[in-house]
C-alpha cells in the first residue's frame, strides 16, 4: 500500500511509550488492552468484509475458540501459555475451515446471514458443553510469562496485545500489497473477472476466511490470559455484531480503520458506561441507547468509515514508487508444435431453458489472424465469448482451443491456453489503481503465494509482475494513467485497461467484446494500430463489435451472427455485399 | 409427539409471520430488519401494559420520533419549503403520533376492551416503524447493505435499551385474546392458537394479493427489483420503504400480541424470536412467501421437539438447522453474476 513506513514508525513508538508515561491511570491501560484486542478480530474483518466483501458475523466464536482452546490445555492439561500459542491459532484456523467450506460458498446475503447463525449457535455450544465449563466458563488461567516475569498487569500484557497489533497490521498490508492481495481485492466486485486471470476465486475466499479467524484466534487467546478466564458471553452474537460495527465505523476497507474503529467503539462504550448514569441518572442500559443512536447518526455522516474522512484531511499523501521496467518476466511456455488453427468451435450451442441464445455455431480462428464476430443487439456474440472462456458451459457442441478441448475447462483453465478476455461491461475494480488492475493479468504468471506475500519474501517476483503491468500500460498507450484509480478513467480508457489486463497473459488469443465502444476517432485509430501490431506479432484476436468501419478496417475475417445462428461468414468485402446481413441489420427491402 | 408438533406449528406460525416481515422489508429496501424483534416486543408488552391499565412509554417514543422525523422532514425540504409539505409533515409526523397519545390517554384504563387496547398497540407500534424508517433509514437509502445491516443494528440496541426504559426487566404476560377451548381426539386447541393460525393464514394470502394483484404492491415490488429504474417510472421509493417498515411493524406487533398470552416476554425476548423467524426466512432465500412460510413451521417444529428431547442444545439445533439449507441453495443457485457496489 505504502512505501512510506515512516508514520507506522511513529505510532509504534507512541503505542511503545505510552504505559511509560509516568501517573498513566491503570485504567487507561486496560482501555488500550480492549482497543487492540478488538482491532485484531477487526483488521481480519477489514481484509473478510472491506476487501473480500465476505460479512461475517460470526468472528467472535472465533475468538472463542482462540480463547477456549487454551483456557482447557493450560488449566485442565497444564500447557505452558507460549505453547497453547500456535495451537489456538490452529483450531481457529480449522474452525475456520470447516465452517467456511460451507459458508463461503454461500453467495449474496445468504452469507452474513448463515455467518450470524453459526455464530450464535457456537454460542449456545459453548455456554451448554461441560468440559468447556457452561456458562460460567473457565477460570484459573495463568497469565503469560516471560522467565520469571508474569504479565499479570494490564501494563505488561499490553506490549503483548500491541506487538501482536502491530505485526498483524504490516503483515496485512503486506498481504494485501502482493499477488494474493490484488487477488483478494479483486473478488469484491465479482468472481467472473479474476476468474478469467486464472485467479482461483473459492480458494482466495477461504484464504481471507482463515485469516480472518486466525486473527481473531489471536486475540482471543490473548483476552483468554488478560482476563485470566474465559466465558461464553464475550463470544457471542453480540461480541460479533459488534466486531463487524468497529470495521465499518472505522472504515471496513483499510487495515488501519480497523485499529481506529476499535479505539472509537471501545472509547465511547466506556465514556458512555461511565457518564450517562451521572447525566440522566441511574437509568441502566443507557448506554446501549445512546451507542445505537451515535452508530445511526455516524453513519449517516460518514458512510464510508471515519478512516478515509480523516486521511483526506490529512497532508500526507502516500506516494508508491513507480515500477522498474527494465525487468523481465519470462513467456508463457507455447508448445513448439502449434497448430495453425488456435480456436475451433464446431456446432456449440447454449439455451437458456426455451431461448436457444447460441444455435450450432462453428467457426475457427486462425493463427494470426483477426476474426470480428458482428451481429445485431441480442445475437449471441457475448454468449459465444463466455462458452469460449468458460464462463458458460456449452449446452451441446464442442469447443477447443489448441486442439485441446475445453468443452467444460473451468475459466482458470481456459487462460492457462493463452485465451485472454476483456468484458462488454468494464470489470475492473475501481478503488485499485490501473497497474493493479493490470498486474492480476499477469497472476498466473506469478507464483508467490499469501504466506511469502506476508513477509515480503515475493518481492523479486512481484517487481517482475509489476514491470510486465507497466509495459502492457505503456503499449496501449496509458501510461500517465498509470496511478490513477481506474475508477477515474473514462469508459473507453477503462476498455483499454482491461486490453492491456489481457495482454498480461501473454495471450496467443485476444478476445475483445466491444473494445471500440466509448473510444474517440483517434482512440479508435490507435487501438486498431495495436491489433494489427499484436496480429504481426503472432497474436490471434477475435473481437465483438459494432463499430461497422473499425471493423471493416482490421478484421482478416468476419462472422456473422444473427439471433443465436451464423449466417454468414467471410473477408469484409464480401460480408458487406452479402444480402442475408443487410436483411439483418436493416431489415427485408418492404 | 403431537403435542410436540402442534406447539411447533404454533411457534413456526409466529416464526412464519416475522419471516414474511423480514422478506417484505428486505426486498423492498435492502434493510435486513434486526429490530424487528423489537417491534415483537414492544407491541405485546405495550398490549400488556394497556391491560393492565398503564400508559406505555412507547407512546411518547412514537411522539419523540415523530418530532425528530418532522425536524429530518423539514431539514430536506429547506431550500424548497411549501405550505402544502410543511402541512403534510405536521400532519405525518406531529398529529398523527399526538392523536394516537391522546387515544391512549382517554382510552387506558383497566376496564378497557381487549380489542382497543390491541388497536392502541398497533397503532402505536406501526407509527414507530414508520418514524424508523424516515429516521434512521430514508438517509441512507442508496448506501451498501451492509451499511444498512449496522444500521439495523444500532437500531436495535437503542430499541432495546429503551425496551428496558419502558418496560422493566420483569417479564410480562398479556391476557388472552379469547378463552375458548376445545379437544380433538388428543389434542387440545385454544382460541388463542386458533387465533395465531388464522391470523397468520390471513396475513399471508393478504400479503400475496397485495403484492400480486394491487398497484401499490407492484410498485413496491419493482422497487425491490431496481432502486433507481422504480423512479424513473414515478414510483416514489420513499413511500415504498415506508410502507414496508410499517407493515413490517404492525406484523411485529400482531406476533407479539398474539403470543405474550401464551409466553412471558421480556423486553429483550424480541431478538431471538426475531432471529428464528430470520431463519425461516433465509430459508426461503429472502424472496419467496410460501417457501417462508413452510420453513418458519419447520423451524418451529424442529425447535419443539429439540427443547423436547435435548433442551440444552435447543438453540444450537434450530441455528445449525439452517447451514445445510444454505449450502443447498448456494449450489443451486445460478452462476450469474451480481454487480455490488
Amino acid at each position: 500500500m505504502m512505501t512510506n513506513r515512516w508514520p507506522l514508525l511513529v505510532f509504534a513508538l507512541v503505542v511503545a511509550a505510552v504505559p511509560l508515561i509516568p501517573g498513566v491511570p491503570p485504567f487507561w491501560l486496560v482501555l488500550l488492552d480492549n482497543i487492540g484486542l478488538a482491532a485484531l478480530v477487526a483488521m481480519g474483518l477489514v481484509l473478510l468484509t472491506g476487501v473480500g466483501g465476505l460479512t461475517s458475523f460470526g468472528q467472535a466464536a472465533f475468538c472463542g475458540f482462540g480463547a477456549y482452546t487454551t483456557a482447557v490445555l493450560t488449566v485442565s492439561y497444564g500447557f505452558s501459555p507460549w505453547l497453547t500459542l500456535p495451537l489456538s491459532l490452529l483450531v481457529s484456523g480449522i474452525a475456520a475451515v470447516v465452517l467456511g467450506i460451507v459458508t463461503v460458498r454461500l453467495s449474496g446475503h445468504y452469507l452474513p446471514l448463515g455467518t450470524i447463525a453459526w455464530g450464535i449457535g457456537l454460542f449456545y455450544l459453548f455456554s451448554k458443553l461441560e468440559f468447556l465449563g457452561r456458562n460460567d466458563g473457565i477460570s484459573g488461567i495463568p497469565p503469560l510469562s516471560i522467565g520469571s516475569f508474569r504479565m499479570l498487569s494490564p501494563g505488561t500484557i499490553y506490549y503483548a496485545i500491541w506487538i501482536a497489533v502491530l505485526a498483524s497490521a504490516v503483515l496485512t498490508m503486506n498481504l494485501l500489497d502482493s499477488r494474493t492481495g490484488r487477488a483478494i481485492r479483486a473478488l469484491r466486485r465479482g468472481h467472473i473477472a479474476a476468474e478469467a486471470f486464472g485467479v482461483q476465486a473459492p480458494r482466495a475466499k477461504l484464504l481471507v476466511f482463515i485469516y480472518a479467524a486466525v486473527l481473531a484466534g489471536l486475540s482471543g487467546w490473548l483476552y483468554a490470559h488478560f482476563q485470566r478466564a474465559a466465558n461464553p458471553t464475550p463470544f457471542g452474537a453480540q461480541a460479533g455484531i459488534e466486531y463487524l460495527f468497529i470495521a465499518v465505523v472505522g472504515g471496513a476497507g483499510y487495515v488501519w480503520g480497523a485499529v481506529l474503529g476499535a479505539g472509537i467503539v471501545v472509547i465511547l462504550k466506556e465514556v458512555l458506561q461511565s457518564y450517562l448514569p451521572y447525566i440522566f441518572g441511574g437509568q441502566s442500559q443507557l448506554e446501549t441507547i445512546v451507542f445505537g443512536i451515535l452508530l445511526v447518526l455516524l453513519l449517516q455522516l460518514a458512510p464510508t468509515g471515519v478512516w478515509p474522512w480523516l486521511i483526506s484531511w490529512l497532508p500526507i499523501k502516500f506516494g508508491r514508487k513507480h515500477p522498474d521496467t527494465a525487468l523481465t518476466l519470462p513467456a508463457r511456455v507455447r508448445s513448439p508444435t502449434a497448430p495453425s488453427v488456435l480456436l475451433q468451435i464446431d456446432n456449440a450451442r447454449k439455451q437458456f431453458g426455451g431461448v436457444i441464445a447460441v444455435n450450432d455455431v462453428s467457426f475457427d480462428v486462425q493463427a494470426r489472424e483477426i476474426v470480428a464476430l458482428i451481429g445485431p443487439n441480442g445475437a449471441g456474440k457475448s454468449t459465444t465469448f463466455n462458452l469460449i472462456t468458460g464462463v458458460l458451459t456449452a449446452t451441446g457442441g464442442s469447443i477447443s482451443v489448441l486442439g485441446k478441448n475445453v468443452d467444460n475447462a473451468p475459466p482458470q483453465e481456459v487462460v492457462k491456453l493463452g485465451v485472454a478476455r476483456t468484458f462488454q461491461h468494464v470489470k475492473l475494480v475501481p478503488d485499485m489503481t490501473v497497474l493493479e488492475n493490470v498486474a492480476i493479468g499477469a497472476h498466473l504468471r506469478g507464483s508467490s503465494g499469501a504466506i511469502s506475500s506476508m513477509f515480503r519474501l515475493d518481492r523479486a517476483d512481484e517487481a517482475k509482475l509489476l514491470a510486465e503491468a507497466a509495459r502492457q500500460i505503456e503499449r496501449v498507450g496509458l501510461g500517465d494513467q498509470i496511478g490513477q484509480l481506474a475508477g477515474s478513467l473514462s469508459l473507453g480508457q477503462q476498455r483499454i485497461v482491461e486490453i492491456a489486463r489481457a495482454l498480461c497473459v501473454d495471450p496467443v488469443l485476444l478476445l475483445l467484446d466491444e473494445p471500440a465502444a466509448g473510444l474517440r476517432l483517434m482512440e479508435k485509430q490507435r487501438l486498431a494500430a495495436l491489433l494489427r501490431q499484436l496480429r504481426d506479432g503472432g497474436m490471434s484476436v477475435l473481437l465483438v463489435e459494432h463499430d461497422m468501419g473499425f471493423v471493416m478496417d482490421i478484421a482478416d475475417r468476419v462472422v456473422v451472427l444473427d439471433f443465436g445462428t451464423k449466417i454468414a461468414e467471410g473477408t469484409p468485402e464480401a460480408i458487406k455485399t452479402n444480402p442475408e446481413v443487410i436483411k439483418a441489420y436493416l431489415g427485408a427491402a418492404a | 409427539m403431537l403435542f410436540l408438533i402442534q406447539d411447533g406449528i404454533t411457534n413456526g406460525a409466529i416464526y412464519a409471520l416475522l419471516g414474511l416481515a423480514l422478506v417484505l422489508v428486505f426486498a423492498v429496501t435492502r434493510v435486513i430488519l434486526i429490530p424487528q424483534g423489537e417491534f415483537v416486543t414492544y407491541g405485546a408488552l405495550s398490549y400488556a401494559m394497556l391491560s393492565a391499565g398503564h400508559i406505555p412509554g412507547t407512546a411518547w417514543l412514537a411522539l419523540a420520533m415523530g418530532v425528530v422525523a418532522f425536524a429530518l422532514d423539514l431539514f430536506a425540504a429547506r431550500s424548497a419549503l411549501r405550505l402544502k409539505a410543511v402541512g403534510r409533515a405536521v400532519a405525518l409526523n406531529i398529529a398523527l403520533p399526538l392523536a394516537i397519545l391522546a387515544l391512549t390517554y382517554s382510552l387506558a384504563g383497566s376496564k378497557t376492551p381487549i380489542a382497543v387496547n390491541i388497536v392502541l398497540a398497533l397503532l402505536i407500534v406501526a407509527a414507530i416503524g414508520l418514524f424508523l424508517y424516515r429516521i434512521a433509514f430514508q438517509p441512507i437509502a442508496h448506501t451498501s447493505v451492509l451499511v444498512l445491516l449496522i444500521a439495523s443494528v444500532g437500531c436495535h440496541l437503542a430499541l432495546q435499551g429503551l425496551g428496558l426504559v419502558f418496560f422493566g426487566a420483569e417479564g410480562l404476560r398479556g391476557p388472552a385474546l379469547s378463552t375458548a377451548s376445545f379437544t380433538v381426539g388428543p389434542l387440545n386447541f385454544t382460541g388463542q392458537s386458533i387465533a395465531v393460525y388464522s391470523v397468520t393464514i390471513a396475513f399471508i394470502v393478504a400479503l400475496w394479493l397485495f403484492f400480486g394483484h394491487t398497484l401499490m404492491g407492484k410498485a413496491l415490488r419493482a422497487t425491490a427489483v431496481n432502486r433507481l429504474g422504480a423512479r424513473l417510472v414515478g414510483i416514489r421509493t420513499t413511500l415504498s420503504g415506508q410502507i414496508a417498515f410499517l407493515l413490517a411493524s404492525v406484523i411485529g406487533a400482531i406476533s407479539g400480541i398474539l403470543i405474550v398470552p401464551i409466553t412471558t416476554l421480556y423486553y429483550d425476548t424480541g431478538f431471538l424470536i426475531g432471529l428464528k423467524g430470520f431463519i425461516a426466512a433465509i430459508i426461503g432465500g429472502l424472496v419467496s412467501y410460501p417457501l417462508t412460510a413452510v420453513a418458519a413451521l419447520v423451524v418451529g417444529t424442529v425447535e419443539a421437539f429439540s427443547s423436547f428431547y435435548a433442551s440444552n442444545f435447543k438453540e444450537v439445533i434450530v441455528f445449525t438447522l439452517i447451514i445445510p439449507v444454505l449450502v443447498l441453495r448456494s449450489l443451486a443457485a445460478p452462476a450469474v453474476e451480481e454487480e455490488k457496489d
